[in-house]
């Protein structure tokens, strides 16, 4: 069999057995123990040609069903927002998908730089002076603050409001155990961070609140009246979660004085795909500088005083540091940062206000159809482009009959919060149309009865 | 474009200009402002650049140029398996059926990308020799701690709560340190002996009944396979510790050896280096853990399992140390290495490795003339040389890789691992011809003489690049992380 990856032919491996000195490549194993030899071919499926791997894996795509066939209504962390094409083709230049780390900077300027400009983009929205080249998603990137303002507070409870996205909370959680962090999680009342709750488990063990702004149902918390209440704490920080799409309309949390704002940049030109890879950010203050995770390029000049970009601040990571290391992070995502720093290139300064406000026009138009239509929506608070209605029926029964006509429904909000049983967390951005919110609505309908 | 600065996308920006067709507003508008308090209205835009669709291509078409990849020419930057990434796995990852599919979507209506993951997590076990294999880790270093964050809960469920320790080699990758800390553990050294393999003397000493784990990389990250791996299995296990493999230099003995047939309790993959991941220019990765079959109740939740015939991921895992990543992993990433996995099949696997040590040892046979080869024995994918000899002329290590620059070449790693004195890790990769790596080594020996001739040329290379050194120094100490108008 021939493999159109390996060029070694038999002429070339006798040529270099012979400049080796040895017989069989065989001999160049013999330090393999007989007793941990492999001795039998490994139980694998017959090697496929191109054609009928493609074949066979868009057979089995096609088995799925997808978010462009269908109208998407569901969120909850992961959107489907419009990707503009030059991103793929960017992304897809082989000079920035087959090269990896900069370590390099004399022939790795593009990524460097890349990535300089995704820190500053990613710095303008959040509000935050500094950002990071990328973090695997949001989810561990929430856990990696988590754990910084615990070495930096040398304090170890931490609260976390129940409105932070389930899975970023387990991710805390299992995070937190390293350093045996005692994870609080605050009440919500109708979908909000419950204040009285958080005011009453602050105290001055606090390491850190832990917000989501806007949460994961939607709403937007506020943010100046967790901010006074953490002040009363001295040295207590404020970790902010944030859609950074929702950031073109809504005051930045740098404003509300957060010290690390972290969040997921799939909104800007990521597709959903199955839930990764996406890509993390991390964005915090001056002083937290030299603890922050992950890698940073910073701005310099080479030996012609030409400006230029490399990874600096190393001492932080674990190539240098070892076990002293502030994040045993390594490779990142950068490439998904590149995609978003495209998509954030093509939306501009003002597209991006714009783009907000379209999610937030339909989304409010969907729920205005809702409560129209006689469903009780979760809460009538100030939201972004998600809100919760409340169902008569199971959602996951309600999504399986939706389906069969082109609709994937809401998120079912039962799995997550017992408590709200038949609540379903729809999402409206800016591709859906009013035909297409129209019919959801008249098909919710027709099922609630 | 030489010896200018390139502009910054900011630089390029001018009011007015867009890149992007936003849909229409097809629904009544109302007033947003009402809704919220003027304090929670952005006031300021975030500063954006303002770009026509030309010169978003422009800018990143010309960074791109900047940049250099496997595509571009060889990269035998070792410990990190620069192999050729298949432009199949790219086109098939952006298929509408798996690039736009929720994960919250039932599954029910995702089977077939759920087939794909069983698929990919069945074979990953065949090729580790391992009981279960969990996809959700995103990279190395998320695999290294959950694999020990599984190892602590392991130890936990036996009521032993005093292995507070995890023994790493000198040479270990700096991760493997760094995970033990994250996960809790103190990290403890054991010595490299003369050959360059674990000094099973040290080994004996270093462990106790505090120890949690000996995390190994096999072969080593000096790319040589530890013989002496079943006695280092039994004195770890022995002692109640479990033994944590690093998978990242797999691409060395796939169909020759399965770390789960050397005794190890855990492993992770880096699918981004011996399964094509691509790197991306640093990420993402995708970093599967497996399991033997004592610690597999602690594998992270959700686990995918077939039931009645149908895919679905079961959470009710009263033992499993929870979620360690949102969603099932970067699949995306999954599925580039299914990809290539039904491409080589088992044949072209074993292929892979038997090709990629090949490449490794024919090169380093050569250059050895030149450069000091501190652990002479065969090597697996990868082989480590020492500039010393170099060095005693003044030309560094550093200076060498600088001057391969010039003659369009990725130096290999340097100054990796630490237990070698100016060192050059380098990995071939099965995928490169012998042209290749003939053309690479003819241009090391040359550079050998350079800096015996010439040592002024080498040391102020690079001589060719857009870009000369970089002051790092003054990046570091005054630094500039973001762009300031
Ligand atoms: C030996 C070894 N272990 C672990 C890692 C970490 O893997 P990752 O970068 O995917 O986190 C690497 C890669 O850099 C490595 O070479």
């Amino acid at each position: 069999m021939e493999f159109r990856y390996l060029p070694m032919t038999d002429q070339d491996k006798k040529d270099m057995l012979t400049t080796i000195g040895v017989e069989s490549t065989d001999e160049l194993f013999s330090d393999i123990p007989s007793k941990v030899r492999f001795n039998r071919e490994l139980n694998l499926k017959r090697p496929a040609n191109e054609a009928q791997l493609k074949k066979e894996l868009t057979d089995m795509a096609n088995k799925n069903a997808n978010l462009k066939n269908n109208s998407s209504f569901l969120g909850a962390g992961v959107y489907d927002h419009f990707i503009p094409s030059v991103v793929d083709h960017v992304i897809s230049r082989s000079e920035f998908y087959t090269a990896y780390t900069p370590y390099q900077p004399e022939i790795s300027q593009g990524e460097l730089q890349a990535i300089f400009e995704f820190q500053t983009m990613i710095s303008e929205l959040t509000g935050m002076p500094i950002a990071n080249s990328s973090m695997y998603d949001g989810g561990t990137s929430l856990a990696e603050a988590v754990n910084l303002s615990a070495a930096q507070t040398k304090r170890k409870k931490i609260l976390v409001s129940k409105t932070v996205h389930p899975e970023s909370r387990a991710v805390i959680k299992s995070y937190a155990k390293g350093p045996n962090l005692d994870i609080v999680e605050i009440d919500h009342k109708n979908g909000v961070t419950d204040l009285e709750h958080l005011e009453s488990q602050l105290d001055e063990n606090t390491a850190s609140v832990v917000i989501q702004y806007p949460n994961f149902f939607g709403q937007v918390e506020k943010l100046d009246r967790v901010r006074d209440l953490i002040s009363a704490q001295k040295k207590t920080m404020f970790i902010v979660s944030s859609n950074p799409l929702a950031l073109g309309y809504l005051t930045p949390p740098g404003e509300f004085d957060a010290d690390i704002v972290v969040g997921d940049t799939q909104v800007f030109g990521i597709p959903a795909q199955f839930g990764g890879p996406h890509c993390g950010y991390f964005a915090t203050t001056k002083k937290l500088m030299r603890k922050v995770p992950g890698r940073l390029v910073g701005q310099t000049t080479d030996e012609d005083g030409v400006r230029g970009f490399v990874l600096t601040l190393q001492a932080r990571e674990q190539h240098i540091r070892r076990d002293k290391a502030t994040s045993n992070i390594c490779s990142n995502q950068a490439l998904n940062a590149l995609a978003s720093s495209v998509a954030m290139s093509s939306i501009g300064k003002h597209g991006l206000k714009k783009m907000a406000t379209l999610n937030m026009q339909k989304a409010r138009y969907a729920k205005q159809k809702f409560l129209d239509a006689g469903f009780e929506v979760l809460s009538d608070a100030p939201f972004f482009n998600e809100f919760a209605i409340k169902l008569t029926k199971s959602v996951k029964e309600v999504n399986a009959r939706l389906l069969e006509k082109g609709i994937i429904g809401g998120y079912d909000l039962s799995d997550a919060y017992p408590e709200l049983n038949h609540h379903m967390l729809v999402a409206v951005t800016e591709i859906r149309t009013k035909e297409e919110i129209d019919a959801f609505v008249k098909e919710l309908g027709d099922i609630h009865g | 474009m030489a010896n200018k600065d390139f502009p910054l996308i900011f630089e390029r920006s001018k009011e007015g200009r867009t890149s992007y067709s936003l849909p229409e507003l097809d629904v009544p508008e109302v007033n947003l402002d009402d809704e919220f308090e003027a304090s929670y209205v952005r006031k300021t835009a975030p500063n954006l650049p303002e770009v026509s669709e030309l010169e978003v291509m422009r800018h990143y078409t010309g960074l791109s140029n900047r940049n250099f990849g496997v595509d571009s020419g060889f990269y035998p930057l070792g410990s990190c398996t620069m192999k050729y990434n298949p432009k199949i796995n790219e086109d098939v990852a952006r298929l509408d059926g798996f690039s736009h599919i929720h994960p919250y979507q039932d599954s029910s209506t995702v089977q077939g990308a759920m087939e794909m993951l069983y698929d990919l997590q069945t074979s990953l076990s065949e090729i580790t020799g391992m009981h279960e294999v969990s996809l959700q880790p995103a990279a190395g270093a998320q695999g290294e701690w959950t694999g020990l964050m599984m190892i602590r809960a392991y130890h936990e469920a036996n009521g032993d709560f005093n292995r507070t320790k995890v023994i790493v080699p000198d040479s270990a990758h700096g991760t493997n340190p760094a995970s033990a800390t994250v996960a809790g553990f103190e990290a403890v050294t054991v010595k490299s002996n003369e050959k360059g393999l674990v000094d099973l003397e040290d080994l004996k000493q270093v462990v106790g009944e505090d120890t949690a784990a000996l995390m190994l990389t096999n072969p080593n990250t000096l790319g040589l396979f530890e013989t002496e791996i079943v006695e280092m299995a039994e004195i770890v296990h022995e002692a109640g510790g479990k033994l944590y493999y690093d998978g990242a230099n797999l691409n060395a003995i796939m169909g020759y050896a399965r770390p789960g047939d050397m005794g190890f309790d855990v492993v992770h993959l880096n699918l981004h280096k011996t399964f094509t991941g691509p790197h991306g220019g640093g990420g993402p990765g995708s970093g599967p853990v497996g399991v033997s079959e004592e610690l597999e109740a602690f594998l992270p939740k959700p686990i995918l399992m077939k039931k009645d015939d149908k895919l679905v991921f079961e959470y009710d895992r009263p033992q499993s140390i929870g979620r360690v990543k949102p969603y099932y992993g970067n699949f995306g990433i999954n599925l580039r290495a299914y990809t290539y996995i039904r491409t080589m099949g088992a044949e072209g696997l074993k292929k892979v490795s038997e090709y990629a040590v090949l490449n490794a040892n024919y090169m380093m046979r050569q250059l050895e003339k030149e450069y000091d080869l501190p652990y002479p024995q065969h090597c697996k994918h990868e082989f480590v040389l020492s500039g010393r000899r170099q060095k005693k002329l003044g030309v560094r290590t550093l200076d060498i890789a600088k001057r391969l620059l010039d003659y369009g070449y990725h130096p290999p790693t340097i100054y990796f691992p630490l237990n070698v004195e100016e060192a050059l890790m380098v990995e071939p990769t099965e995928t490169e011809s012998k042209e290749t790596l003939d053309g690479f080594i003819d241009i090391m020996l040359s550079i050998s003489e350079e800096a015996k001739n010439d040592p002024e040329l080498v040391q102020e290379a690079p001589h060719n690049t857009i870009v000369k050194r970089m002051d790092e120094t003054t990046a570091a100490r005054k630094p500039i992380l973001r762009y300031e108008d």
